[in-house]
């Protein structure tokens, strides 16, 4: 078979393009405005309302705002790092959307690695955030960091043991033959249910939302490591944030909720049902639950995801095996 | 096919970067720029920076990167083995049994140490 090497990379660039434009405004800006209305309506009040019809508009509204905003770096800090941190971020939550199945045939690539890639790309986020915490030469920037840090690397490990339990139910890492897996088998959240729930808890905290959200506890680190951050290169970090939350709940519905598989929808809608449902969830518990503690957070996952982890990953061969 | 994969992979990495860059290009094409000393100042809840922020720090961030060096390489070897273990049958599983008991038995060790205490 020969391949068009230059069509291929144009269609590449057009996918980069499209997925990146997807996360921007599907991702970001929808994300921001559904987390303060979802905010509003947990706390009884009602969120934006103001710009365009329900202040459907408010997000677009920041972003132009945010545009003419000046960028702002401080003397002390390290110049060259600093600017490249936010488009770390950024580009490592692109990447994760390479190995997602939308629908059937509808995915940019179908690597036969694709969780794996999945985990390493999702993990880039780190190099960004330390770089940015550190280079700011603010001391809440570099506690941020640091946290950011050490709380990400603890929670990789019973993220990917979850990964791996999966892997082995379905016997293949490419996310699309996975997905077939469970129309065979039927959903893994019901087979891999403890996978399911270490995935969710490590996922919250992979992406540093609430209860894990120390990184940038407002409270006591004023935004952590982007308090340094002004106008767009803040909204870079921003969208590579919420581009990673909507990855995670990708992934989940993709090994766990039988991705796009369902009845009478067309694909695509079942896709996206499930995906907002996860997502939801992520918001419900960033309003519902107060922030952990830092020993808390690291001993919940060395003391016990990780050794649940790994015990259910030999539970999972045991009863596939014998 | 492999080679092609990359090729998407790589594409992306490269147009996200541009992506990502433009809104900036556009900030410097548009926003105002007055910086004066005062507002390059380091942010410390509006006192004057006191000394930097590039200093020893606590080292139990580092002892918490130890063991999870550790551990990330334990789980490469394991994402393998995931693939294939039902192809190799019973011998495969009792060989990562092992592995694993080792392993869990280092985290104890681990864990006895102090190593994961944040105190």
């Amino acid at each position: 078979m020969t391949i068009n090497w230059p069509l291929e990379v144009v269609k590449a660039v057009l996918a980069a393009v499209i997925v990146f434009t997807f996360l921007a405004v599907i991702g970001a800006m929808l994300g921001v405005l559904l987390e303060r209305k979802i905010g509003g309506w947990i706390q009884s009040r009602l969120g934006p309302k103001h710009v365009g019809r329900q202040g459907l508009l408010q997000t677009v509204a920041d972003t132009i705002k945010l545009l003419q905003k000046e960028h702002i770096t401080p003397h002390a800090a390290d110049v060259a790092i600093f600017n490249t941190a936010p488009l770390i971020v950024a580009v490592a939550g692109l990447l994760d959307w390479i190995v997602i199945p939308f629908a059937p045939g509808l995915i940019v690539r179908d690597l036969n690695i694709g969780v794996l890639f999945f985990a390493a790309m999702a993990s880039l986020t780190v190099v960004g955030i330390l770089a940015g915490g550190f280079a700011s030469n603010n001391k809440y920037a570099l506690l941020g960091g640091l946290r950011s840090a050490s709380q990400m690397i603890s929670y990789e490990l019973p993220l990917a043991a979850a990964l791996i339990a999966v892997a082995m139910e379905a016997g293949t890492l490419s996310t699309v033959s996975i997905v077939e897996a469970q129309a065979r088998q039927g959903w893994f959240v019901i087979w891999q249910f403890p996978a399911f729930v270490i995935f969710m808890i490590a996922a919250t905290a992979e992406v540093n939302r609430v209860p894990f959200d120390l990184p940038e506890a407002e409270s006591e680190l004023v935004a952590g490591y982007f308090s340094e951050y002004t106008g767009m290169r803040f909204a870079l970090f921003q969208l590579g944030e919420y581009a990673e939350m909507f990855a995670m709940a990708a992934l989940a519905t993709t090994l766990f909720l039988g991705g796009w598989k369902g009845p009478i929808l067309p694909p695509l809608v079942w896709f996206f049902i499930k995906m907002y449902a996860i997502v939801f969830f992520l918001m419900w518990m960033r309003w519902t639950y107060p922030r952990l503690r830092l020993d808390q957070l690291l001993n919940l996952s060395w003391k016990l995801l990780l050794p649940a982890g790994l015990v259910w990953i030999l539970i999972t061969g045991y009863r596939i095996t014998f | 096919m492999l080679l092609l994969d990359w090729l998407y992979v790589g594409v992306f990495a490269v147009v996200g970067l541009a992506m990502a860059a433009l809104p900036l290009a556009i900030v410097w094409a548009l926003a105002p720029r007055f910086p004066y000393p005062q507002k390059r100042l380091t942010y410390e809840s509006g006192v004057v920076p006191f000394g930097q922020a590039w200093a020893q720090f606590n080292v139990r961030y580092y002892l918490f990167s130890l063991v999870f060096v550790i551990f990330d390489v334990e789980v490469i070897y394991l994402y393998p083995w995931a693939i294939v273990f039902q192809a190799l049958g019973k011998f495969a599983f009792v060989e990562m049994l092992i592995f694993l008991v080792i392993l869990l038995v280092g985290l104890a060790y681990a864990w006895r140490k102090g190593a994961l205490e944040w105190a």
